[in-house]
């Protein structure tokens, strides 16, 4: 699986002409918010390994669990709309957000159960003429860790790398989101989920960073309600990275990102220590793979410095 | 018949000779059927290897709750799961260790404590190795057997499970609707093995929180229509700054426990009841970020950040409330973390910095979303899927007439159509 041993030959060009991925795009609330690198980087890398994405920029927030907590049907309702959006484009959806998946997965669990709630549901959507059809064509909404294992393939993604991470030590950082509960995330079906991010790592050339931390909470939602609680998991889980000797943290969540990245500095405070970890959004580790600089990936835009995986990078090119 | 490698956490406290407080790991291959659990692989390993392993057990039938335990890192019981599934799991979650670049134990999905120490070798065996960990989250008494007082049992005595109906007492006995008892089934179903408490990502970060066990049985008796102090009750678990608003929403315990009591499902109905029907402001402001996320995604769409915490700390801070000591507390904590933001580019535009400033869906689409509020918050239709169950699948009649089985649907009425 290393890049090395996989060169492009012509005949792959066509491969992957056919194969294009073209999806129904939905980059969430954060990722145009507090974390606009992801967004950013998510365009950039996505043009880079040629999946095409038509934006659903009419669609709501999935709710982070928050409105389904206020309110099940509303959740329900304002998800099934962001799907049937996607499904009037006839393409698969993809979303950059564990909690947007996870979310949107708990809504899709509920319409997907009962025919006359689903039907209730698109009686909310019928005055804008929308309507979830459920497994419509074997209709999916994926994560973009998942969409990359799963659709692009890693031996696709092995072809597409222009600079290996040769050192990068990676710690993988999941979010609760996409990990569970198992039951509605699709392990059936994919029961190695869990441990896409570490085949990723390996796939662009980066080492894999064993510590406790990488299937734990962030911390997130607790961060208005307990600080306390929610900056200890963060810190406890960057300080068990750096320990166990990571350059970098990778994460497909942008809410994770938040705590262990833009809350590093007050986390530290909590767990009484210095920190000083990079964290990066799933598509700046795949960026840096195809030979973006950190800058175009909006590396500099982090509260937690990125220099030194900057110089890490630069030594490699 | 297969030979399996069980891998268990002894703890000895009384050889405390120098070995890590006396707790050690040991390897015992067992040769059973693959459809024989972890239990009977333990016991077997007891009852011809060594008689001083200790575990809990009783009924091996997932009953009385006794062999909470953690299997390749996962809190279950020791008598629900099969050993082949148990080695199997073991051979897949491998994978994440391997080529690991650092010597660090490392852990699998979910759950606390260093399991996987020697991977390397445990990849290069033809055969898994299947680690058995005492539950986290509380002390180890000896080997795979927990002290279970200080964050289970005393935490379950917290939240008073037993009824306290009000009124005159029934001549004979209370008489409830079954359909009003249709969503504490699921909460009864507890067994109190406390795995959902050895998962719990919250109580690790703070061992003060009441705790997914607890919580779950708190709903048992707030949903049931027979009590008589479910706003006293609701009252007292939300203003804990332990309680309700203190779960982080991680989904462990769901995936924790053995009979299917979701118990961060029945925390979030213990929110909603609270929230909703009783409007209860608490003191970790869990309601009013709620209620501000759920207003500015009916105003704006998407989420407007800044909005969002100015209005979870101070709601109505133009001039309708005043905010409470520990809100604005609150708020100026954040000020350093948006100030950093400020300094990167992160929060360096208008929509960022200014609360409400942030843009709105494009066309129509705002009205849409309003018009859905409008429709939902009136219905408030909850599916119960553990009463209806993944394949409960059966088609509506046209016409929308048909309820959902399991949905509660708080008013008599059917949900009306908008006008």
């Amino acid at each position: 699986m290393s890049p090395d041993t996989n060169p492009a030959t012509p005949g792959r060009e066509a491969e992957k002409a056919a194969a294009a991925i073209k999806v129904a795009y939905w980059p969430g609330c954060v990722s145009r918010g507090f974390t606009p690198e992801l967004h950013g980087s998510m365009e950039l890398t996505a043009e880079a390994l040629g999946i095409e994405m038509v934006m659903l920029d009419r669609a709501s927030c999935c709710g982070a669990g928050v409105i389904a907590e206020h309110n099940q049907e509303l959740a329900d309702s304002l998800n099934a709309r962001t799907f049937a959006l996607a499904q009037q484009t006839d393409l698969p959806m993809m979303n950059i957000c564990s909690t947007c998946q996870g979310a949107q997965s708990e809504c899709q669990e509920r319409l997907d159960a009962d025919a006359g709630y689903r039907d209730q549901i698109n009686g909310a959507l019928k005055p804008e003429g929308l309507e979830y059809v459920k497994s419509k064509d074997g209709w999916t909404n994926k994560n973009f860790l998942w969409l990359l294992v799963e659709d692009y393939g890693l031996d696709r993604l092995a072809e597409q790398v222009k600079r290996p991470l040769s050192g990068l030590r990676v710690g993988p950082f999941y979010g609760c989101y996409v990990l569970r509960p198992k039951g509605r995330l699709g392990y059936e079906e994919h029961p190695d989920r869990d441990l896409y991010l570490e085949r990723v790592i390996r796939t662009l050339g980066g080492e894999v960073v064993d510590y406790d931390g990488a299937r734990r909470c962030c911390g997130f939602p607790v961060i208005t309600m307990n600080r306390e609680t929610s900056l200890r998991q963060a810190g406890t889980h960057v300080a068990d990275a750096i320990d166990a000797g990571a350059d970098c943290l990778v994460t497909p969540c942008p809410l994770c990102h938040l705590n262990l990245d833009m809350q590093q500095p007050e986390a530290a405070k909590v767990v009484g220590r210095d920190l000083g970890l990079a964290v990066l959004h799933l598509p700046q580790l795949v960026g840096l793979a195809l030979g973006f600089d950190p800058k175009q990936l909006g590396m500099p835009k982090h509260i937690a410095s990125t220099l030194a995986v900057d110089d890490r990078v630069a030594a490699l090119a | 018949m297969a030979e399996y490698t069980l891998k268990v956490r002894r703890y000895q406290p009384e050889l405390e000779d120098g070995r890590a407080d006396g707790a050690y790991w040991e390897e015992f291959d067992v040769e059973l059927d693959p459809t024989l659990s972890v239990l009977d692989g333990i016991l077997q390993a007891k009852n011809d290897q060594d008689g001083s392993i200790a575990v809990r057990c009783s009924c091996r039938a997932a009953i009385c709750g006794s062999c909470g335990v953690k299997i390749n890192g996962q809190s279950t019981l020791a008598c629900k799961t099969q050993l082949g599934e148990a080695a199997e799991e073991a051979a897949r979650i491998a994978e994440a260790d391997a080529g690991a670049t650092n010597g660090h134990p490392a852990t699998h999905p979910g759950t606390p404590g260093g399991a996987a120490e020697d991977v390397a070798r445990q990849v290069s065996t033809a055969r898994p190795v299947i680690v058995v960990e005492p539950m986290a989250n509380m002390p180890v008494i000896k080997d795979l057997v927990t002290d279970m007082e200080a964050t289970h049992w005393e935490k379950y005595r917290r939240v008073s499970p037993w009824l306290m109906p009000t009124g005159p007492e029934p001549e004979r006995e209370h008489i409830v609707p079954p359909e009003s008892m249709v969503d504490v089934t699921q909460s009864v179903a507890c067994i109190q093995c406390g795995a959902c408490v050895s998962a719990c990502l919250s109580m690790e970060a703070d061992p003060d929180f009441i705790g997914p066990a607890a919580l779950a049985k708190a709903y048992r008796f707030i949903g049931d229509p027979r009590d008589g102090q479910q706003e006293e009750r609701l009252y007292d678990l939300a203003n804990d700054p332990h309680g309700i608003y203190d779960c982080t929403h991680c989904f462990s315990c769901i995936d924790a426990c053995p009979k299917g009591v979701a118990p961060m499902d029945q925390i979030m109905r213990l929110r909603r009841i609270a929230g909703h029907e009783h409007g209860i402001e608490d003191v970790n402001n869990g309601h009013s970020h709620e209620a501000a996320f759920v207003k500015i995604i009916e105003k704006k769409g998407t989420l407007d950040e800044s909005l969002l915490l100015q209005e979870s700390f101070a709601p109505g801070i133009k001039g309708k409330l005043m905010p409470t000591k520990r809100a604005i507390k609150g708020l100026l904590e954040s000020i350093p973390t948006a100030i950093r933001g400020i300094r990167t580019g992160k929060m360096r535009s208008l929509p960022k910095l200014i609360p409400g400033v942030h843009h709105k869906l494009p066309g129509d689409s705002q009205d849409r979303v309003k018009e859905i509020y409008a429709r939902a918050e009136e219905s408030r239709t909850e599916l119960n899927l553990y009463i209806i169950g993944e394949g409960g699948e059966e088609e509506g009649a046209p016409g929308g007439e048909h309820v959902p089985a399991g949905a509660i649907v708080p008013e008599p009425d059917e949900p009306k159509e908008l006008a």
